[in-house]
């Protein structure tokens, strides 16, 4: 088990994907997985395409692992039904729950 | 035959020099858009589609009538989505909310409401995406990428563009990435400011700081050091015309709308130096004519409730995430968006538990589980309608094929008509 700080955001291959359908493997490929530095990977022996559990105070997701130019310490997840598992619904009288900056541990499966 | 001079309705640059070529009703080739609308484009369904009630197909009347009966049954109803309908939809659906006496709420709560909430607090410097092309020779995206959401902006509005006054493009232009990670966008930046996630407030206050004169007693901020701020802030008040595009990572994250009313504040400030603006970097296709419509019609320009029979504003009350999560809303109307897909769960969850009645082109995740669908036309591809650029220039869409399917407008024409006449 690893602590993180996750970012949720969008990606070209979610927005193409979005028109494929929902249900489609593309849109799947392009919103299940979490992208990790290299030696976060290395230093939690993960190989890429392993799935690993991400976990945080709200919910948790099983999701590929895949190699992203990313600080160590930092994670993403695609927005999409795998990250909407992970955040919550608080919005601080904004409106906008926090997408962004969430603490989560990740655990190699 | 070959369209054009096509808006593609995908994201908010509502890039307009698509050409589309159409044969025997179906879209052939669609040459200068990027991978997002090209698939928009492509994926467009022409075939007749029935509305169906829990699950089972029926005809137009049945359908209006059943979304009708859950609408008024309801005693605390919420209109929801609106940033991929086109204008002249998203007028009935502020006059339907009013009828109802609903609460209203745009796809803008979950990407740049706290971008309103920052403008209403200190103003918005901005300008339109023209005098960016034409004029900026400082381009900053904070917290924003580009390169995966807005694929064309860098080349059609904010990078690689030639303009009058600034004819060599790219060359002419001092580009400045701020994220928390390197980008794809980060990556073609000259500037790149690595900053540690949730410091935005920080070093945009420090940013203000140093352009007041004030020396501070720390060397470092946000995991940037001073130095470097106070070097890019000389760039900043000595170019010709400065913008920052600003993106999620500025509102979705601790702060949210504090962040926005100090980079407004910096950028008003700046511009006792020199000319500079602010732009929100819009998603959806007319969620900017979102903003606009709802406060051109109520005043404000998300999170409205109508329940008084007179506008009420209120986010973190009247805004979707909220009102679903602590289970206020007892139907709801969803209009081109698909909250179960991009909602937290315990919002979107909520969803399964009430009525909901589904306007879309699109058999979306919310589709999949709403009591009553109705699938219209898709605004920019199958119907006509007007879309409102990221920086509020109203454009309008083109039809390029015919649907069977009618458009979102006239669907809820049907429905205010209906419950007009269930309340006389």
């Amino acid at each position: 088990m690893s602590e993180f700080i996750l970012i949720t955001g969008r990606t070209a291959e979610q927005g193409k994907a979005l028109h494929k359908g929902k249900g489609s493997d593309e849109y799947r490929r392009a919103t299940e997985y979490v992208g990790m530095s290299v030696s976060d990977k290395e230093r939690l022996g993960i190989r890429e395409g392993r799935h690993v559990r991400v976990r945080t105070a709200h919910g948790e997701a099983e999701l590929e692992m895949r190699e992203g130019d990313l600080p160590d310490g930092m994670i993403f997840v695609p927005m999409g039904p795998a990250a909407n598992r992970l955040i919550g619904s608080e919005t601080r009288g904004t409106g906008m729950p926090d997408s962004k900056g969430l603490t989560a541990e990740v655990e190699p499966l | 035959m070959r369209m054009e001079n096509v808006v593609c309705p995908f994201c908010g640059c509502l890039c307009d020099d698509i050409v589309v070529e159409v044969r025997d009703n179906a879209i052939t080739a669609v040459k200068r858009a990027c991978a997002n609308g090209r698939s928009l484009f492509l994926n467009t369904h022409t075939e007749a589609k029935h509305p169906t009630v829990d699950g089972r197909e029926v005809e137009w009347p049945e359908a209006i009538a059943a979304a009708v009966d859950h609408l008024t049954d309801a005693a605390s109803p919420l209109i929801y989505g609106l940033s991929s309908t086109a204008t002249e939809a998203q007028r009935k659906a502020i006059a339907l909310a009013d009828l109802l006496g609903a609460s209203i709420d745009s796809t803008s709560s979950v990407c740049h409401g706290p971008t309103s909430i920052g403008i209403q607090n200190q103003g918005e410097p901005t300008c339109t995406l023209g005098e960016v092309k034409h004029r900026a020779d400082m381009v900053i995206f904070w917290g924003c990428n580009p390169s995966e959401a807005h694929i064309r902006h860098f080349a059609r509005y904010s990078v690689s563009a030639a303009g009058s006054l600034t004819p060599r493009g790219r060359k002419d232009r001092t580009v400045v990435a701020v994220d928390v990670r390197p980008t794809r966008s980060a990556r073609g930046a000259d500037i790149f400011l690595q900053l540690r996630p949730g410091s935005d407030y920080e070093v945009l206050t420090t940013l203000r700081a140093l352009l007041k004169g004030v020396t501070l007693e720390v060397s470092e901020v946000g995991g940037v050091r001073v130095s470097r701020l106070a070097e890019l802030l000389e760039r900043m008040k000595c170019c010709r015309f400065g913008v920052i595009f600003f993106g999620m990572g500025v509102t979705q994250t601790g702060g949210k709308y504090l962040n926005i009313t100090e980079l407004l504040a910096l950028v008003a400030e700046l511009n006792a130096h020199t000319r500079f603006s602010a732009m929100a970097m819009r998603g959806h296709g007319n969620v900017a004519g979102a903003d606009c419509t709802l406060t051109w019609q109520t005043g404000y320009p998300f999170a409205i409730n109508f329940a008084r029979g007179y506008p009420q504003y209120n986010p973190g009350e009247f805004t979707a995430v909220d009102m679903l999560a602590r289970r206020e809303a007892d139907a709801a109307l969803i209009i081109a968006s698909d909250p179960v897909a991009h909602f937290p769960l315990l919002a979107a969850d909520y969803l399964k538990h009430i009525p909901a009645i589904v306007l879309d082109p699109e058999a979306n995740l919310t589709a999949q589980q709403a009591r009553v669908v109705l699938p219209t036309a898709m605004y920019g591809v199958s119907a006509p309608g007007t879309a409102y650029r990221m920086d509020n220039v109203p454009l309008p869409l083109k039809q390029v094929v015919e649907s069977p399917q009618p458009t979102d407008e006239q669907v809820l024409d049907w429905i205010i008509e209906r419950v007009k006449t269930c309340s006389a």
